[in-house]
């Protein structure tokens, strides 16, 4: 169980929160103009990295604000942590 | 009576301290201070199980949790019964009662010991490849295995004792109590840091606490003596806890961990009374120092798992700690210095030695020349090729190995003995280490595994870091803890150490025999009864990653995990295999270290505490009333009302009849209410629900239906318009959490220019809802100000209004299908509005119904409940309620979805009404639906989503998903059920009052 730190509340078990998935995935603001192919690429494909991934995170048990996490899934360890709408950080 | 082996006085026993205890039925007695081993060894008893596989008799075979063999039953037959315990860990109290395990009538003439015999044909992967043909004979079979197999029994009675769960955070964490445990305690207290320090044992100081030997000092004092002072002082510091009989079972990311504190079970029963048992610490540290020791390795070859054959080190501990000879004619056998200091300890206490075998042809230590000097027969360059005895040692063979250590040559001599102490070097205590994520790297010069890359902030120091002797220790422990800490000096930087231990051991995984391999039994696993045999076959067959040898072989399965063997079975599999032992890997070191009881894992979480429970404001009177409950979510919620000993039929069939025929009330309190404000709430409203909000005039309600982003439906409910910008949404009960989780999601992340709030209201309010065609007469009494006629109040319009003083709102919308209105008045009022409305409701039998009849009464007017009439797999086209999706609307939740390829097909799942043939049969819900019962296989069209008798139609009626089904109206199917064929019609799924004039009257 590793420890999140909230950019709201600080730093509070993971149990706290909850995992909603690959970040920076834009809802398109035209569906109905997609092709199905297009609009199956929002709504299904999502990546599985060994290593840095991007993920949004809600403090459900606490503030309940959405925001975005940089882990590395092999080994958990959280490099940055940031609002929704912050630019993510490079490298 | 059997021999007291007890040899000389122990300052760890307390012998004015008698204690008896029960094994096997026949009572011992022990001291105060030892363990079920030590006072069964001062009995001398060894046999104590069986093995697994072969029942082969199993003696005592270390004095630690890494104990294969000597587990045993505690309390057989009582509510306090506990199966594989640790004989060498459970400490003796007043009337401990213990039995021997997998045996049968008894440890002493078991019958599964044929098993041994039959060995030849028992060999790995005996069951995979047995019970695999013919599969259906695996039932005949599994009787059979199931009744000659397993360990201990599992209790049958409720647990008496009580447990809990605790929270720890500290700066650091140590784990293990052993010289280089106390050192980093102290060190890390001294320095301010808040430490907390565990240890599996009852007492602190590990293996050098009992190290009373002149070959070993540290400053000029014998190391024991100098370690006891340093314990003396580590217990003075403030910031400084101690936990003993505290075993650390996981060691997980993030330096969390989970340990086990025994907190009574080495108090007699009596004094255990509303005392708590085990209590589960969850640690947070912000650094881990883990200084577990180190194991020492069994040798492997012929026979080498009698009773009376024991590790060289727990013989000493036996001697050293507990006072007790573990036999009176002692071998030992060893590949290293360590059998020497085992040894001397045997000679100080006046116990026989008759000779020490040694792999090692040349050796020479100070150690080696003390045992000389005390005349101690050593056969260097030897090994051991067989043993005898049945249920006690009783002879060894042994024979000169050749200088490649391949092969015995020469004759073999026999010497007698009743006790064997084997040692073949150590192992580092890793385990925890890697199940942090830790990698290990292989040691050449020694052989062992020991910790390379930290996940965390951690250190291993110690043995379990691979530096084992007295010297290793003390001159690497200090350097180390000054770098991880962060500090300038220890109290250890310039001790002075003297240590007669040389290094030198001669490492062979399988020692040879006289032998073929095939004709002999090297146990690797005991308490699995794997062999050396058994890896080698797995070997021959194919089995090349040791992941796939362990399970094959079941080397390392037990309770034991393999504490002692699985080096061995890596190191023969490397030699095997001609592969390097680095390059093998490890098997997978999994939590617990050592087994958990039930008890420390659940805590408190048990009976009324297993899961929390929610109650509506109304809940007692429902209690009063005798209502039967159905769980929802964590909601407890009124299921029906049964009176005079009606069952559920009967009781839901009244209440069904009194709703429609003149007024029911249900609590409806549990419904999800989101209170939602802002500027832009109506343009939120139309992007999540499928229909338009923004022409909903104020004081309106409105049914909305809630699809997820793939088009399926999600949540439906009613929402208000309470003013301009606000509204109340209500949702499913059991949705209340996730759709607001979902709408949060979407506010924040996708549109966060909206200007929308969003609060979960559900508890504030109390929502009574009275239905029926008096429903009105009733609620009008009740709120005698307000105007309820059709023209003021109409069917989907909300009031504010007051009941005498109290604020509330009250909406006439419908579930039922009848005229009917909800109350939402504040949750404190919610039982004194109810209680008002039956008392209005008197005179027009008023009947109180539960969630069954409301299932009901919605179904006969074919209105749909989310999770049960649909699942993940639903569209609104599917469910037949394309009224509900705008087409106007540009876009909204789910929109695009409904029209992919493949939610467009004809030929998806969709609702549709069922009559049966025989209107008094009730279909069964989830039965399924086929058309042609002749065509093999069947087809599967679909299935019965709800079903039930209505007394308002007379007759069953059900809904039910079908391929296809909108465009089979009429269409005849049949559901196969087991004994018999239910003939049924596709129906319009709205079976009552089509024109909703009921809604109206």
């Amino acid at each position: 169980m590793f420890v999140i730190k909230c950019p709201f509340c600080g730093e509070r078990e993971q149990s706290e929160f909850k995992a909603g998935g690959e970040a920076h995935i834009i809802r398109p603001k035209q569906p109905t103009e997609l092709s199905d192919d297009q609009w199956a690429e929002y709504l299904f494909m999502r990546k599985n990295i060994k290593g840095i991934q991007f993920e949004r995170w809600v403090h459900t048990h606490g503030c309940r604000k959405w925001f975005n996490v940089v882990r590395d899934t092999s080994s958990d360890k959280i490099k940055a942590v940031y609002k929704m709408g912050e630019k993510p950080p490079s490298e | 009576m059997s021999k007291n082996l007890r040899v000389k006085s122990s300052k760890f026993i307390d012998e004015t301290y008698k204690v008896s205890f029960k094994f096997n039925g026949t009572t011992y007695y022990g001291y105060k201070g030892d363990t079920l081993a030590s006072a069964l060894l001062a009995n001398d008893i060894h046999l104590v199980g069986r093995s697994f596989k072969y029942h082969r008799p199993r003696g005592i075979m270390t004095a630690g949790s890494e104990e294969p063999n000597a587990i045993v039953q505690l309390h057989n037959n009582t509510s306090r019964t506990e199966p594989n315990v640790r004989a060498t860990e459970i400490e003796i109290y007043e009337g401990l009662e213990a039995s021997s395990q997998n045996c049968w009538p008894s440890v002493n003439f078991d019958i599964g010991g044929i098993n041994n015999f039959l060995s030849p044909v028992l060999p790995a992967g005996f069951y995979y490849k047995t019970f695999m043909w013919p599969a259906n004979f695996w039932e005949k079979y599994e009787y059979f295995i199931r009744k000659s197999a397993g360990l201990g029994k599992s209790p049958t009675e409720p647990d008496p004792d009580i447990y809990e769960h605790k929270y720890i955070h500290c700066d650091v964490l140590v784990i293990g109590a052993g010289i280089s445990g106390i050192m980093a305690a102290k060190t890390a207290a001294k320095n301010g840091f808040k430490t907390l320090l565990v240890d599996e044992k009852s007492y602190l100081g590990g293996s050098t606490i009992y190290q009373n030997s002149e070959q070993f000092k540290i400053n000029n004092q014998i190391s024991n003596s100098w370690l006891e002072k340093e314990i003396n002082e580590i217990k003075k510091f403030e910031n400084l806890e101690i936990k003993t009989r505290t075993s650390v079972a996981a060691f997980h990311g993030y330096n969390f961990l989970l340990a086990r504190e025994n907190l009574t079970d080495h108090l007699p029963l009596d004094q255990r009374t509303n005392k708590t048992r085990q209590r589960l610490l969850k640690i947070r540290a912000k650094k881990v120092i883990t200084a577990t020791g180190a194991l020492e390795r069994p040798l492997i070859f012929d026979n080498n798992d009698r009773p009376g054959i024991l590790l060289s080190s727990a013989i000493e501990k036996y001697a050293n700690l507990f006072g007790v000879a573990c036999g009176e004619k002692n071998v030992l056998f060893t590949n290293n210095d360590s059998a020497y200091e085992t040894a001397i300890s045997l000679y100080q206490k006046g116990i026989n030695i008759e000779a020490i075998i040694d792999n090692r042809e040349e050796i020479d230590s100070k150690l080696i020349k003390e045992a000389e000097k005390n005349n101690i027969k050593i056969y260097k360059g030897f090994t051991i090729v067989n043993t005898f005895g049945y249920k006690r040692i009783n002879k060894i063979s042994i024979m000169q190995l050749s200088k490649d250590g391949q092969k015995v040559v020469g004759s073999k001599i026999s010497i007698s003995c009743d006790c064997l102490g084997i040692s073949g070097g150590w192992t580092p205590a890793v385990h925890l280490f890697t199940q942090s994520g830790g990698k290990l790297k292989f040691r050449d010069e020694d052989q062992v595994f020991i910790p390379d890359i930290y996940p965390s902030d951690q250190i291993s120091v110690g043995s379990c870091n691979g530096d084992f002797t007295l010297d290793e220790i003390i001159s690497s422990v200090p350097n180390k803890l000054k770098e991880f800490l962060n500090i300038k000096k220890t109290d250890y930087d310039n001790l002075e150490i003297y240590s007669s231990y040389n290094k030198s051991k001669r490492n062979i995984w399988l020692l040879p025999s006289d032998k073929v391999i095939g004709k002999t039994k090297p146990f690797v696993d005991y308490q699995n009864d794997a062999t050396a045999k058994d890896i080698k076959l797995a070997l021959r067959e194919g089995f090349r990653s040791i992941e796939h040898v362990k399970r094959y072989t079941t080397t390392g399965m037990g309770t034991d995990q393999g504490k002692l063997g699985n080096m061995h079975a890596l190191g023969i599999i490397s030699e095997t295999a001609g592969s390097k032992m680095g390059e093998l890997g490890t098997t997978t070191f999994r939590p617990p270290y050592t087994p958990l009881t039930f008890g420390t894992i659940v805590g408190r979480n048990v009976g009324e505490y297993f899961d929390i429970f929610r109650k509506t404001p109304i809940h007692d009177w429902h209690v009063k009333n005798k209502a039967e409950f159905e769980n929802v979510g964590q909601w407890k919620r009124a299921w029906y009302y049964p009176k005079d000993g009606e069952n559920m039929h009967d009781a839901v069939q009244r209440e069904s009849k009194a709703a429609r025929d003149s007024a029911g009330i249900l609590d409806a309190s549990t419904l999800g209410k989101i209170d939602i404000q802002g500027t832009d709430a109506s343009e939120f409203l139309n992007r999540v629900y499928t229909n338009a909000w923004s022409k909903l005039a104020i004081g309106k309600c409105r049914y909305g239906l809630m699809l997820n982003e793939d088009g399926m439906v999600y949540d439906d409910g009613v929402t208000t318009r309470l003013g301009e910008n606000h509204y109340i949404m209500t949702t499913t009960t059991g949705g209340a959490a996730t759709v607001l989780g979902k709408l949060e999601d979407y506010l924040q992340t996708e549109w966060p220019e909206l200007d929308v709030y969003l609060t979960s209201v559900t508890d504030h309010y109390a929502t009574i809802s009275v239905c029926g065609p008096n429903s009105k007469k009733i609620v009008s009494q009740v709120i005698p100000e307000l105007d309820f006629s059709d023209e003021s109040f109409p069917h989907m319009s909300f009031k504010n209004t007051k009941i005498d003083k109290i604020k509330c709102r009250v909406m006439r919308i419908s579930f039922t299908g009848e005229h009917s209105y909800e109350i939402n008045v504040q949750a404190n009022y919610g039982k004194s509005v109810w209680e008002k409305c039956m008392e209005a409701g008197k005179e027009f039998n008023i009947t109180p119904y539960g969630t069954e009849t409301m299932h009901l009464l919605r179904a006969e007017k074919g209105f749909i409940i989310v999770g049960q009439d649909t699942d993940a797999t639903m569209t609104p086209i599917d469910l037949q309620m394309n009224w509900i999706v705008s087409k106007k609307k540009y876009d909204f939740i789910g929109k695009r979805s409904l029209y992919r390829s493949d939610t467009i097909r004809d030929d998806r799942k969709q609702l549709v009404g069922l009559l049966t043939e025989n209107p008094d049969e009730v279909l069964e819900e989830g039965a399924q639906i086929v058309a042609d019962i002749k065509k093999s296989p069947i087809e599967m069209l679909g299935h019965v989503t709800s079903s039930y008798y209505s007394p308002n139609l007379k007759k069953s009626i059900a809904l039910g998903v079908i391929k296809g089904g909108k465009n089979m109206m009429g269409q005849k199917l049949i559901i196969p059920m087991e004994n018999k064929q239910i003939n049924v019609t596709v129906a319009d799924p709205v079976f009552l009052d089509k024109e909703n004039k009921r809604l109206n009257a």
